[in-house]
Protein backbone atom coordinates (compact mmCIF):
# COMPACT_ATOMS: atom_id res chain seq x y z
CA UNK A 1 0.00 0.00 0.00
CA UNK A 2 1.29 3.56 -1.08
CA UNK A 3 1.23 6.20 2.04
CA UNK A 4 0.19 9.03 0.72
CA UNK A 5 -2.78 12.00 2.45
CA UNK A 6 -5.32 9.92 0.80
CA UNK A 7 -4.18 7.01 2.65
CA UNK A 8 -3.68 8.78 5.79
CA UNK A 9 -7.53 10.07 5.57
CA UNK A 10 -9.10 6.69 4.59
CA UNK A 11 -7.30 5.22 7.68
CA UNK A 12 -8.51 8.22 10.08
CA UNK A 13 -12.31 7.77 8.86
CA UNK A 14 -11.94 3.53 9.07
CA UNK A 15 -10.53 4.08 12.86
CA UNK A 16 -7.20 3.11 11.93
CA UNK A 17 -8.18 -0.21 11.89
CA UNK A 18 -7.75 -0.81 7.99
CA UNK A 19 -3.87 -0.67 7.66
CA UNK A 20 -1.78 -3.60 6.81
CA UNK A 21 0.93 -4.89 8.10
CA UNK A 22 4.31 -2.53 7.04
CA UNK A 23 6.65 -5.90 6.29
CA UNK A 24 5.63 -9.47 6.14
CA UNK A 25 6.28 -12.15 8.95
CA UNK A 26 8.35 -14.91 6.53
CA UNK A 27 9.50 -18.25 7.31
CA UNK A 28 12.91 -18.45 6.34
CA UNK A 29 13.81 -20.20 2.92
CA UNK A 30 16.40 -23.05 3.07
CA UNK A 31 18.81 -20.52 0.73
CA UNK A 32 19.23 -17.15 -0.65
CA UNK A 33 21.47 -15.30 -3.02
CA UNK A 34 22.15 -13.15 -0.11
CA UNK A 35 22.16 -13.41 3.90
CA UNK A 36 22.59 -9.88 5.98
CA UNK A 37 23.33 -10.58 9.46
CA UNK A 38 21.68 -7.69 10.82
CA UNK A 39 18.17 -6.22 10.80
CA UNK A 40 19.51 -2.44 11.81
CA UNK A 41 19.51 0.65 9.96
CA UNK A 42 22.71 -0.52 8.04
CA UNK A 43 21.12 -3.91 6.91
CA UNK A 44 18.16 -2.99 6.00
CA UNK A 45 19.42 -0.35 3.64
CA UNK A 46 21.67 -2.68 1.89
CA UNK A 47 18.82 -5.04 1.19
CA UNK A 48 16.90 -2.06 0.04
CA UNK A 49 19.54 -1.00 -2.26
CA UNK A 50 20.96 -4.51 -3.17
CA UNK A 51 17.07 -4.89 -4.53
CA UNK A 52 16.73 -1.54 -5.98
CA UNK A 53 19.91 -0.47 -7.59
CA UNK A 54 21.27 -4.35 -8.71
CA UNK A 55 18.18 -6.21 -8.99
CA UNK A 56 18.76 -8.74 -6.18
CA UNK A 57 15.79 -10.48 -5.89
CA UNK A 58 16.82 -13.53 -3.07
CA UNK A 59 17.83 -11.63 -0.25
CA UNK A 60 17.17 -12.51 3.58
CA UNK A 61 17.77 -9.81 6.61
CA UNK A 62 18.53 -11.96 9.58
CA UNK A 63 17.69 -10.33 13.26
CA UNK A 64 18.23 -11.36 16.63
CA UNK A 65 16.20 -9.10 18.12
CA UNK A 66 13.55 -6.99 16.57
CA UNK A 67 13.44 -3.95 13.58
CA UNK A 68 14.25 -0.79 15.35
CA UNK A 69 15.48 -2.11 18.70
CA UNK A 70 19.45 -2.21 18.56
CA UNK A 71 21.62 0.86 17.47
CA UNK A 72 18.92 2.39 14.92
CA UNK A 73 16.76 3.07 17.84
CA UNK A 74 19.46 4.46 20.50
CA UNK A 75 21.60 7.01 18.99
CA UNK A 76 21.01 10.89 19.18
CA UNK A 77 19.24 11.49 15.47
CA UNK A 78 22.13 13.66 14.09
CA UNK A 79 22.90 13.43 10.05
CA UNK A 80 26.20 15.69 9.16
CA UNK A 81 28.44 15.38 6.37
CA UNK A 82 31.34 17.95 8.21
CA UNK A 83 34.07 15.77 8.42
CA UNK A 84 37.71 16.98 7.89
CA UNK A 85 38.99 13.95 6.35
CA UNK A 86 38.39 13.45 2.28
CA UNK A 87 37.35 9.93 3.02
CA UNK A 88 35.32 10.46 5.59
CA UNK A 89 33.74 13.39 3.48
CA UNK A 90 32.96 11.27 0.13
CA UNK A 91 31.48 8.76 2.12
CA UNK A 92 29.35 10.87 4.57
CA UNK A 93 28.06 13.60 1.82
CA UNK A 94 26.69 10.50 -0.36
CA UNK A 95 24.82 9.44 2.27
CA UNK A 96 23.76 12.96 3.17
CA UNK A 97 22.71 13.50 -0.50
CA UNK A 98 20.33 10.00 -0.11
CA UNK A 99 19.21 11.38 3.31
CA UNK A 100 17.62 14.62 1.68
CA UNK A 101 15.41 12.33 -1.03
CA UNK A 102 15.04 9.31 1.76
CA UNK A 103 10.87 10.13 2.43
CA UNK A 104 10.55 10.27 -0.73
CA UNK A 105 12.02 7.31 -2.11
CA UNK A 106 11.17 4.91 -0.12
CA UNK A 107 6.98 6.73 0.32
CA UNK A 108 7.73 6.97 4.05
CA UNK A 109 8.33 10.01 6.08
CA UNK A 110 11.57 9.89 8.03
CA UNK A 111 10.71 13.47 9.40
CA UNK A 112 14.69 14.18 8.29
CA UNK A 113 15.28 18.29 9.34
CA UNK A 114 17.51 20.12 7.99
CA UNK A 115 17.84 22.43 10.69
CA UNK A 116 21.52 23.22 10.44
CA UNK A 117 24.23 21.75 12.34
CA UNK A 118 26.61 23.79 14.24
CA UNK A 119 30.11 23.14 15.64
CA UNK A 120 31.08 25.50 18.53
CA UNK A 121 34.39 27.14 18.83
CA UNK A 122 35.23 28.01 22.80
CA UNK A 123 39.24 29.35 21.69
CA UNK A 124 41.41 30.54 19.23
CA UNK A 125 42.75 27.35 18.85
CA UNK A 126 38.83 25.95 18.37
CA UNK A 127 38.12 28.12 15.28
CA UNK A 128 41.64 27.41 13.76
CA UNK A 129 40.35 24.03 13.84
CA UNK A 130 37.04 25.37 12.72
CA UNK A 131 38.17 27.14 9.89
CA UNK A 132 40.58 24.18 8.95
CA UNK A 133 37.72 21.77 8.79
CA UNK A 134 35.18 24.45 6.89
CA UNK A 135 38.33 24.86 4.78
CA UNK A 136 38.23 21.50 3.90
CA UNK A 137 35.06 20.82 3.30
CA UNK A 138 34.34 23.85 0.52
CA UNK A 139 37.61 22.19 -1.34
CA UNK A 140 35.52 18.90 -1.50
CA UNK A 141 32.44 20.55 -2.61
CA UNK A 142 30.70 20.05 1.01
CA UNK A 143 28.61 23.45 2.39
CA UNK A 144 30.27 25.00 5.33
CA UNK A 145 30.15 28.31 6.70
CA UNK A 146 32.73 29.57 9.75
CA UNK A 147 30.05 31.97 12.30
CA UNK A 148 31.21 34.61 14.02
CA UNK A 149 30.26 35.22 17.88
CA UNK A 150 26.73 36.93 17.09
CA UNK A 151 26.09 34.97 13.85
CA UNK A 152 25.93 32.04 16.65
CA UNK A 153 23.99 34.65 18.86
CA UNK A 154 21.52 34.71 16.21
CA UNK A 155 20.94 31.34 15.21
CA UNK A 156 21.22 30.11 19.32
CA UNK A 157 20.04 32.68 21.34
CA UNK A 158 19.81 29.96 24.34
CA UNK A 159 23.12 29.56 24.57
CA UNK A 160 25.18 31.29 27.33
CA UNK A 161 26.87 34.37 25.75
CA UNK A 162 27.46 36.40 28.89
CA UNK A 163 31.32 37.41 30.31
CA UNK A 164 30.65 34.98 32.64
CA UNK A 165 29.88 31.79 30.70
CA UNK A 166 31.73 28.88 32.15
CA UNK A 167 32.17 27.80 28.22
CA UNK A 168 33.06 31.13 25.78
CA UNK A 169 31.79 30.78 22.59
CA UNK A 170 34.03 32.71 19.78
CA UNK A 171 31.87 31.41 16.92
CA UNK A 172 30.85 28.21 14.95
CA UNK A 173 31.37 26.28 11.45
CA UNK A 174 27.63 25.88 10.13
CA UNK A 175 26.46 23.10 8.14
CA UNK A 176 22.88 24.02 7.27
CA UNK A 177 21.99 20.93 5.65
CA UNK A 178 22.63 18.67 8.91
CA UNK A 179 19.86 18.16 11.05
CA UNK A 180 18.12 15.22 12.67
CA UNK A 181 15.79 12.18 11.63
CA UNK A 182 12.95 10.32 13.34
CA UNK A 183 15.60 7.04 13.66
CA UNK A 184 12.77 4.33 14.35
CA UNK A 185 10.97 5.87 11.02
CA UNK A 186 14.66 5.57 9.15
CA UNK A 187 14.31 1.15 10.31
CA UNK A 188 10.25 1.06 9.85
CA UNK A 189 10.79 2.74 6.38
CA UNK A 190 13.57 0.72 4.73
CA UNK A 191 12.13 -2.45 6.21
CA UNK A 192 8.71 -1.61 4.76
CA UNK A 193 10.26 -0.34 1.28
CA UNK A 194 13.05 -3.91 1.18
CA UNK A 195 9.98 -5.74 1.88
CA UNK A 196 7.71 -4.66 -0.75
CA UNK A 197 11.33 -5.42 -3.56
CA UNK A 198 10.62 -9.16 -2.11
CA UNK A 199 13.49 -9.40 0.61
CA UNK A 200 12.65 -11.76 3.42
CA UNK A 201 13.00 -9.50 6.87
CA UNK A 202 13.34 -12.66 9.52
CA UNK A 203 13.15 -11.15 13.10
CA UNK A 204 13.99 -12.96 16.43
CA UNK A 205 16.30 -15.32 14.38
CA UNK A 206 19.79 -14.98 15.94
CA UNK A 207 22.99 -16.46 14.48
CA UNK A 208 24.70 -19.21 15.82
CA UNK A 209 27.59 -20.18 13.45
CA UNK A 210 28.87 -19.67 10.40
CA UNK A 211 29.51 -23.40 8.04
CA UNK A 212 32.36 -22.51 6.38
CA UNK A 213 33.68 -25.40 3.45
CA UNK A 214 36.88 -24.70 1.72
CA UNK A 215 37.56 -21.29 2.78
CA UNK A 216 34.26 -20.56 1.37
CA UNK A 217 31.18 -19.80 3.39
CA UNK A 218 28.30 -21.77 1.88
CA UNK A 219 25.14 -20.98 5.13
CA UNK A 220 24.38 -19.45 8.67
CA UNK A 221 23.45 -21.02 11.28
CA UNK A 222 20.31 -19.88 13.31
CA UNK A 223 17.89 -20.16 16.06
CA UNK A 224 15.75 -21.04 13.04
CA UNK A 225 17.81 -23.60 11.52
CA UNK A 226 20.36 -23.47 8.94
CA UNK A 227 20.19 -21.03 6.30
CA UNK A 228 22.44 -21.38 2.87
CA UNK A 229 23.55 -18.55 1.25
CA UNK A 230 26.12 -17.50 -1.75
CA UNK A 231 27.37 -14.14 -0.05
CA UNK A 232 26.70 -13.51 3.76
CA UNK A 233 27.40 -9.78 4.67
CA UNK A 234 28.15 -9.15 8.50
CA UNK A 235 26.44 -6.17 9.83
CA UNK A 236 25.88 -6.12 13.16
CA UNK A 237 27.84 -2.88 14.39
CA UNK A 238 28.56 -3.31 18.32
CA UNK A 239 28.99 -6.71 17.84
CA UNK A 240 30.68 -7.62 14.71
CA UNK A 241 33.74 -9.42 16.72
CA UNK A 242 31.29 -11.73 17.98
CA UNK A 243 30.01 -12.68 14.69
CA UNK A 244 33.24 -12.40 12.51
CA UNK A 245 34.44 -14.91 15.74
CA UNK A 246 31.85 -17.83 13.88
CA UNK A 247 34.22 -17.87 10.86
CA UNK A 248 37.36 -17.23 13.14
CA UNK A 249 38.07 -13.71 12.13
CA UNK A 250 39.58 -11.36 14.66
CA UNK A 251 38.78 -8.34 14.08
CA UNK A 252 40.48 -4.44 14.71
CA UNK A 253 37.17 -3.60 16.97
CA UNK A 254 36.67 -3.15 20.90
CA UNK A 255 32.68 -2.91 21.42
CA UNK A 256 32.54 0.06 23.96
CA UNK A 257 29.03 1.56 24.97
CA UNK A 258 28.15 5.47 24.33
CA UNK A 259 25.12 6.70 26.20
CA UNK A 260 22.34 8.99 25.55
CA UNK A 261 19.45 10.61 27.72
CA UNK A 262 16.22 12.93 26.87
CA UNK A 263 14.49 15.48 29.15
CA UNK A 264 11.11 16.04 29.69
CA UNK A 265 9.47 17.75 26.43
CA UNK A 266 9.31 21.48 26.32
CA UNK A 267 8.33 23.97 23.53
CA UNK A 268 11.16 25.04 21.19
CA UNK A 269 13.96 26.27 22.16
CA UNK A 270 16.77 24.70 20.52
CA UNK A 271 16.34 24.99 16.99
CA UNK A 272 19.78 23.69 15.27
CA UNK A 273 22.07 20.78 16.04
CA UNK A 274 24.73 22.15 18.83
CA UNK A 275 27.95 20.31 19.07
CA UNK A 276 31.07 21.16 20.63
CA UNK A 277 33.99 18.34 19.99
CA UNK A 278 35.81 20.01 22.00
CA UNK A 279 33.98 19.83 25.40
CA UNK A 280 32.63 16.56 23.70
CA UNK A 281 29.09 17.89 24.14
CA UNK A 282 26.10 17.13 21.80
CA UNK A 283 22.25 19.15 22.30
CA UNK A 284 18.90 18.91 19.86
CA UNK A 285 15.37 18.81 20.95
CA UNK A 286 13.20 16.41 19.36
CA UNK A 287 9.61 17.11 17.33
CA UNK A 288 8.63 15.69 20.37
CA UNK A 289 10.09 18.54 22.29
CA UNK A 290 12.56 16.69 24.44
CA UNK A 291 16.04 17.86 24.99
CA UNK A 292 18.44 15.34 23.39
CA UNK A 293 22.12 14.98 25.01
CA UNK A 294 25.05 12.67 24.30
CA UNK A 295 28.54 13.18 25.75
CA UNK A 296 31.51 10.79 25.78
CA UNK A 297 31.72 7.29 25.25
CA UNK A 298 31.97 5.32 28.36
CA UNK A 299 36.27 4.19 27.03
CA UNK A 300 36.08 0.71 28.18
CA UNK A 301 34.88 -2.58 26.54
CA UNK A 302 31.37 -3.53 27.13
CA UNK A 303 28.29 -5.60 25.96
CA UNK A 304 26.50 -4.23 29.28
CA UNK A 305 24.31 -1.36 27.31
CA UNK A 306 24.53 0.19 30.87
CA UNK A 307 27.00 2.95 31.52
CA UNK A 308 28.16 4.50 34.08
CA UNK A 309 26.31 7.69 35.88
CA UNK A 310 29.42 9.69 35.48
CA UNK A 311 29.11 10.25 31.98
CA UNK A 312 25.60 11.22 32.16
CA UNK A 313 26.78 13.95 34.91
CA UNK A 314 29.73 15.23 32.84
CA UNK A 315 27.29 15.42 29.27
CA UNK A 316 24.64 17.41 31.52
CA UNK A 317 27.05 19.76 33.28
CA UNK A 318 28.55 20.70 29.51
CA UNK A 319 24.88 21.20 27.91
CA UNK A 320 23.98 23.21 31.30
CA UNK A 321 27.34 25.44 30.66
CA UNK A 322 26.40 25.72 26.95
CA UNK A 323 22.56 26.42 27.57
CA UNK A 324 22.36 27.59 31.42
CA UNK A 325 18.42 27.02 30.49
CA UNK A 326 18.53 23.22 30.89
CA UNK A 327 19.20 23.25 34.40
CA UNK A 328 15.41 23.59 35.10
CA UNK A 329 14.38 20.07 33.11
CA UNK A 330 14.17 17.08 34.44
CA UNK A 331 16.08 13.82 32.42
CA UNK A 332 13.19 11.62 31.59
CA UNK A 333 15.32 8.35 30.01
CA UNK A 334 18.92 7.71 29.94
CA UNK A 335 20.04 4.61 27.56
CA UNK A 336 23.38 3.10 26.19
CA UNK A 337 23.87 1.67 22.93
CA UNK A 338 27.32 -0.76 22.51
CA UNK A 339 29.50 0.57 19.52
CA UNK A 340 31.87 -1.44 17.32
CA UNK A 341 35.09 1.03 18.46
CA UNK A 342 37.72 0.63 15.60
CA UNK A 343 41.47 1.60 16.19
CA UNK A 344 41.16 4.85 13.44
CA UNK A 345 37.35 6.36 13.88
CA UNK A 346 36.36 5.02 10.84
CA UNK A 347 34.29 2.28 9.84
CA UNK A 348 35.06 -0.90 7.90
CA UNK A 349 33.72 -2.06 4.91
CA UNK A 350 35.33 -4.96 3.03
CA UNK A 351 35.91 -8.79 2.08
CA UNK A 352 36.75 -10.83 4.52
CA UNK A 353 39.41 -13.53 4.27
CA UNK A 354 37.06 -16.13 3.71
CA UNK A 355 35.38 -16.23 0.43
CA UNK A 356 31.39 -14.66 0.38
CA UNK A 357 31.74 -13.25 3.42
CA UNK A 358 32.00 -9.66 4.10
CA UNK A 359 32.19 -7.04 6.66
CA UNK A 360 30.09 -3.81 7.71
CA UNK A 361 30.59 -2.54 11.04
CA UNK A 362 33.53 -0.59 12.93
CA UNK A 363 31.58 3.06 13.04
CA UNK A 364 32.07 3.75 16.45
CA UNK A 365 29.83 6.01 17.84
CA UNK A 366 28.35 7.67 14.00
CA UNK A 367 26.47 5.40 11.86
CA UNK A 368 23.29 6.42 12.35
CA UNK A 369 24.33 9.40 9.70
CA UNK A 370 25.87 6.98 7.59
CA UNK A 371 22.52 4.71 7.37
CA UNK A 372 21.63 4.94 3.72
CA UNK A 373 25.36 5.95 2.13
CA UNK A 374 26.49 2.44 4.15
CA UNK A 375 23.78 0.34 2.59
CA UNK A 376 24.31 2.05 -0.75
CA UNK A 377 28.16 1.70 -0.34
CA UNK A 378 27.54 -2.39 1.17
CA UNK A 379 25.03 -3.22 -1.65
CA UNK A 380 27.38 -2.24 -3.91
CA UNK A 381 30.18 -4.44 -2.69
CA UNK A 382 28.11 -7.38 -1.54
CA UNK A 383 26.49 -7.65 -5.72
CA UNK A 384 29.92 -7.00 -7.76
CA UNK A 385 32.21 -8.60 -4.77
CA UNK A 386 33.98 -4.96 -5.52
CA UNK A 387 34.04 -1.56 -3.59
CA UNK A 388 32.71 1.09 -4.99
CA UNK A 389 35.45 4.45 -4.85
CA UNK A 390 33.57 6.17 -1.79
CA UNK A 391 33.93 2.80 0.01
CA UNK A 392 37.59 1.76 -1.34
CA UNK A 393 39.25 3.52 1.26
CA UNK A 394 37.67 1.49 4.23
CA UNK A 395 39.77 -1.47 4.45
CA UNK A 396 39.72 -4.32 6.72
CA UNK A 397 43.88 -4.35 6.27
CA UNK A 398 44.28 -0.75 6.82
CA UNK A 399 46.39 -1.60 10.03
CA UNK A 400 48.48 -3.60 8.35
CA UNK A 401 49.19 -1.14 5.33
CA UNK A 402 49.20 1.78 7.75
CA UNK A 403 46.28 3.53 5.66
CA UNK A 404 44.65 4.52 8.74
CA UNK A 405 41.55 7.29 8.72
CA UNK A 406 41.91 8.98 11.94
CA UNK A 407 39.42 12.00 11.56
CA UNK A 408 40.21 13.02 14.88
CA UNK A 409 43.93 12.49 14.87
CA UNK A 410 43.67 10.76 18.30
CA UNK A 411 45.83 7.85 17.92
CA UNK A 412 45.26 4.00 17.88
CA UNK A 413 43.01 2.93 20.32
CA UNK A 414 40.00 2.41 20.45
CA UNK A 415 39.11 4.24 24.06
CA UNK A 416 40.82 7.47 22.53
CA UNK A 417 37.63 8.50 20.09
CA UNK B 1 29.03 2.43 38.35
CA UNK B 2 31.90 -0.50 38.77
CA UNK B 3 34.04 -0.29 42.26
CA UNK B 4 37.52 -1.43 41.67
CA UNK B 5 39.42 -2.90 44.54
CA UNK B 6 42.82 -0.76 43.93
CA UNK B 7 45.57 -3.29 46.02
CA UNK B 8 47.01 0.23 47.27
CA UNK B 9 44.15 2.19 47.86
CA UNK B 10 41.09 0.09 48.41
CA UNK B 11 37.81 -0.07 46.96
CA UNK B 12 37.44 3.25 44.46
CA UNK B 13 34.58 4.55 41.80
CA UNK B 14 35.22 4.24 38.17
CA UNK B 15 36.04 7.35 37.18
CA UNK B 16 39.07 6.60 39.06
CA UNK B 17 40.38 4.12 36.56
CA UNK B 18 41.10 3.90 32.81
CA UNK B 19 41.24 1.33 30.90
CA UNK B 20 44.24 0.35 28.80
CA UNK B 21 44.01 -2.46 26.96
CA UNK B 22 42.86 -6.68 26.95
CA UNK B 23 46.26 -8.32 28.32
CA UNK B 24 46.73 -10.26 25.03
CA UNK B 25 47.15 -6.97 23.34
CA UNK B 26 50.89 -6.23 25.14
CA UNK B 27 53.18 -6.73 23.02
CA UNK B 28 57.12 -6.05 22.89
CA UNK B 29 58.05 -3.25 20.92
CA UNK B 30 61.00 -5.69 19.22
CA UNK B 31 58.62 -7.88 18.00
CA UNK B 32 58.27 -8.23 14.36
CA UNK B 33 55.59 -6.24 12.37
CA UNK B 34 53.14 -8.87 12.01
CA UNK B 35 53.30 -9.54 15.31
CA UNK B 36 52.79 -6.30 16.19
CA UNK B 37 50.22 -5.77 13.79
CA UNK B 38 48.26 -9.01 14.62
CA UNK B 39 48.73 -8.21 18.64
CA UNK B 40 47.94 -4.63 18.80
CA UNK B 41 45.46 -4.27 15.94
CA UNK B 42 43.42 -7.65 16.99
CA UNK B 43 41.11 -8.33 19.25
CA UNK B 44 38.90 -11.18 20.48
CA UNK B 45 36.63 -8.72 22.26
CA UNK B 46 35.00 -10.90 23.80
CA UNK B 47 31.39 -11.17 25.67
CA UNK B 48 32.21 -12.66 28.95
CA UNK B 49 35.58 -12.89 31.18
CA UNK B 50 38.43 -10.76 29.73
CA UNK B 51 41.46 -10.50 31.38
CA UNK B 52 42.68 -6.80 31.07
CA UNK B 53 45.09 -3.75 31.77
CA UNK B 54 43.79 -1.15 33.86
CA UNK B 55 45.43 2.38 35.39
CA UNK B 56 44.37 4.24 38.73
CA UNK B 57 45.36 7.38 36.65
CA UNK B 58 43.56 9.73 39.12
CA UNK B 59 44.44 7.60 42.32
CA UNK B 60 47.91 6.42 43.48
CA UNK B 61 48.76 5.82 38.88
CA UNK B 62 49.42 2.32 39.63
CA UNK B 63 49.23 -0.10 36.61
CA UNK B 64 46.54 -3.07 37.70
CA UNK B 65 45.60 -6.20 36.07
CA UNK B 66 42.23 -7.75 36.22
CA UNK B 67 39.45 -10.09 34.99
CA UNK B 68 36.45 -8.57 34.04
CA UNK B 69 33.03 -9.86 32.87
CA UNK B 70 32.35 -7.45 29.62
CA UNK B 71 28.48 -8.22 29.83
CA UNK B 72 28.14 -8.02 33.58
CA UNK B 73 31.01 -5.68 34.92
CA UNK B 74 32.04 -8.54 37.46
CA UNK B 75 35.62 -8.24 38.25
CA UNK B 76 38.07 -10.37 39.81
CA UNK B 77 41.85 -11.68 40.61
CA UNK B 78 42.75 -7.70 40.54
CA UNK B 79 46.73 -7.59 40.68
CA UNK B 80 49.61 -5.53 40.53
CA UNK B 81 51.56 -5.06 37.53
CA UNK B 82 55.09 -5.26 38.03
CA UNK B 83 58.10 -7.71 37.85
CA UNK B 84 58.26 -9.19 34.60
CA UNK B 85 56.69 -6.00 32.76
Amino acid sequence: MRYSALSLLRGGLTGHKAWARAWRDPTPKSRYDVVIIGGGGHGLTTAYYLAKVHGVRNIAVLEKGWIGGGNTGRNTTIVRSNYRLPQMQALMEFSLKLWEGMSDEINYNVMFSQRGAIFLGHSDSDMLQLAQRGDAMATAGVEAELLSRDQVRKLAPELDMSAAARRPIQGGLIQRRGGTARHDAVAWGYARAADALGVDIIQNCEVTGLTIRGGRVEAVETSKGVIGADRVGICVAGNSGRVAAMAGLRLPIESHLLQAFVSEPVKPMVNTVLMSQSLHCYISQSDKGEIVLGGNPDQYPTYSQRGSPHRIEEAAAEAMALVPALSRLRVLRAWAGTTDMSFDGAPIIDRTPVDGLYLNGGWCYGGFKATPGSGWQYAHLLAKDEAHAVAAPFRLDRFQTGRTIDENGAGPMPQAR
Amino acid sequence: MMLILCPYCGPRALPEFSFDRPVEAITRSDADTATLVKTLFERDNPRGPSRELWRHTYGCRSWLTLTRDTATHEISDIRPLGGEA
